[in-house]
């Protein structure tokens, strides 16, 4: 099929959308996704025993305590309780590493202490093991607010992820902002465009039948307007991740939450 | 906007042409006639009255992977008359069969929940047999939207 | 193993109590296409049954229009309480058995 078939009916839908008014103007005018999902889907997002998201936090349990690498160590032996000594973690990432003199992403750093500190090789991005390791990690943070450190080096990054942002790109030639500020709140074909809050990963995602993380989601926000997705891991997304987690700044970690 | 798996250029193209009209390519459908077949395998010969039985599905599904859907059914599941089995069909799916549940009057409630799979908007039917040989129905009508754009 | 998780409610006798269950599994359905002309092999999750002290209570007969990691829930009136087996067999012939005890006081 020729590409401008898409492209028109992809317009329509972007333009010919129905009228869902965002939240009240007196509020905070950011609603994370969770608020734009069903009451089915909701319910299962807040009942753990309902959410397939738990799986991963089970296994990432697991996993924390799993002794591993030529020194058999486990995230345990250093951070002792999950529950106490990551608790807010999630809420900070990407930080600065100076590591790696760079900012790096909560899976970063999760392999990062997997190489530097436990001599182990470094989980595939993506793979059911960092998923699993992030989710955990992540859900010590659950309900807490995000809170961006206030670190000058990560500042040229931020505003990278926020050129990014508004950058247009790929053959439908839309920006980020075109979709989530622009046509929050309004239908794109059987989707409400969300107003892409970063705040549930990983998560999830009834379409992918499991869980995956935010950069997972961003590539498919890119291959949907027809751009070249990044690869996974790219300074790109950390870029990004950057700008959204600042942009939803406050906003509560809900990981792992479930949606469409 | 989702993503399956990497797939060369073309054919990402193809599924989000094919996810924005509403087409995807899929196996052989299970058709309303498959539907009445698998349902007279569960029924046999015996008459099906339409009421008793309730759907609660949500109008509008988020996603065709996960639809919630609970049933139940008007009894009152004592020792003398209580529901057998629930058994839940649709019309459009590979296969017309969703799944088969065994009550008893220890269930208390005839009432039982899940999330089924719907590839496309079509129709469900669920039908309650009753401990007295009686078999009751009921329908409902769903509409499934496909996610913006599938890529796969 | 696959993880399980199962809400179990306590109850108090003769009270009608919901129990939820959710099973980590793909139920592949035999119909996923790899991208090489063939497809997943099925994998479904064909058989659940649920027994209080030895005795069935509930059983579903599962098919590949079941969502993967399979959410179950059904009703139980609290008559006695005791040990309650969750078990489930799969296509590739995995089966597995959990317990919980049910509390009715
Ligand atoms: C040998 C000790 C050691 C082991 C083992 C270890 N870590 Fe770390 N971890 C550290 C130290 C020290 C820091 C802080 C300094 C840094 O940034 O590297 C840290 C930092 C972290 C942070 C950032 C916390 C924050 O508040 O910013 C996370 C998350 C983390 N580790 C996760 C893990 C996980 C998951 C594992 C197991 C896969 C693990 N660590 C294994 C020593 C360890
Ligand atoms: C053509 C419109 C469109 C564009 C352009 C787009 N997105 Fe999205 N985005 C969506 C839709 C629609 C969803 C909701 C998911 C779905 O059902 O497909 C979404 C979901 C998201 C989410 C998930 C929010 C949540 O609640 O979990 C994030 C984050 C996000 N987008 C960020 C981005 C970023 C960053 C870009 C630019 C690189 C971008 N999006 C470009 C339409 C778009």
């Amino acid at each position: 099929m020729m590409p401008s078939v898409a492209f028109t009916s992809m317009l329509s839908c972007a333009v010919a959308v129905s009228t869902v008014i965002a939240a009240a103007q007196t509020r905070d005018p950011r609603r994370s996704g969770f608020e734009d999902m069903s009451r089915e889907s909701q319910a299962m997002q807040r009942d753990d025993t309902a959410n397939p998201g738990m799986f991963a936090v089970l296994e990432g349990e697991e996993l924390w305590r799993a002794k591993v690498g030529s020194r058999k160590t486990s995230c345990a032996d250093c951070h002792q309780n999950a529950e106490v000594s990551m608790r807010g973690a999630a809420a900070r990432y990407p930080s600065f590493s100076t590591a790696w003199n760079g900012p790096v992403d909560l899976q970063g750093q999760i392999n990062l202490c997997r190489e530097t500190r436990q001599n182990a090789p470094p989980f595939p991005l993506e793979g059911p093991e960092l998923l699993a390791l992030s989710a955990y990690v992540g859900k010590q943070s659950r309900g807490m607010s995000i809170a961006p450190p206030d670190d000058a080096r990560l500042e040229p990054f931020r505003r990278q992820g926020e050129a990014l942002y508004n950058m247009r790109q790929g053959q439908l030639n839309f920006s980020c902002a075109n979709c989530h500020e622009d046509h929050a709140g309004q239908r794109l074909a059987g989707s409400l465009i969300p107003q892409g809050h970063p705040t549930g990963y990983p998560l999830y995602r009834l379409e992918w039948q499991g869980i995956g993380s935010l950069q997972r989601r961003l590539r498919g926000c890119l291959i949907g307007v027809r751009a070249e997705p990044y690869a996974y891991g790219a300074e790109e997304y950390i870029a990004l991740e950057l700008f959204l987690m600042s942009r939803a700044r406050g906003m509560a970690v809900e990981t792992p939450a479930i949606r469409p | 906007m989702t993503e399956r798996s990497v797939q060369p250029k073309l054919s990402r193209r193809a599924a989000l042409v094919g996810g924005l009209a509403l087409i995807v390519a899929r196996p052989a459908r299970a058709t309303p006639e498959a539907m009445q077949d698998a349902i007279r395998d569960f029924i046999g010969s015996a008459p099906v009255r339409a009421g008793r039985v309730k759907m609660d599905i949500p109008p509008l599904v988020e996603n065709g992977n996960s639809v919630p859907l609970a049933i139940t059914v008007e009894s009152p599941m004592t020792e003398g008359d209580f529901v057998k089995a629930i058994a839940v069909f649709n019309e459009k799916n590979p296969q017309p069969n969703i799944g088969v549940f065994h009550l008893g009057p220890r269930s208390g409630r005839a009432f039982v929940s899940t999330r089924i799979r719907l590839g496309d908007s079509q129709n469900i039917t669920a039908i309650a047999q009753m401990s007295d040989g009686s078999f009751w129905s009921g329908s409902v009508e769903l509409i499934v939207t496909l996610p913006a754009c599938a890529e796969n | 193993m696959a993880r399980v998780l199962i809400n179990l409610p306590k109850a108090k006798r003769g009270e009608i109590v919901e129990i939820r269950t959710l099973i980590q599994h793909p139920m592949e359905t035999g119909y996923r296409p790899k991208g090489d002309g063939t497809s997943f092999p099925r994998d479904i999750i064909r058989n659940f049954v649920c027994k209080l002290n030895g005795i069935e209570v509930f059983r579903a007969d599962l098919f590949p229009a079941i969502a993967a990691n399979p959410f179950i829930a059904f009703t139980i009136k609290a008559e006695e309480g005791g040990t309650m087996t969750f078990s489930w067999i799969d296509d590739r012939g995995r089966s597995q058995t959990e317990t919980a005890d049910f509390i009715v006081e």
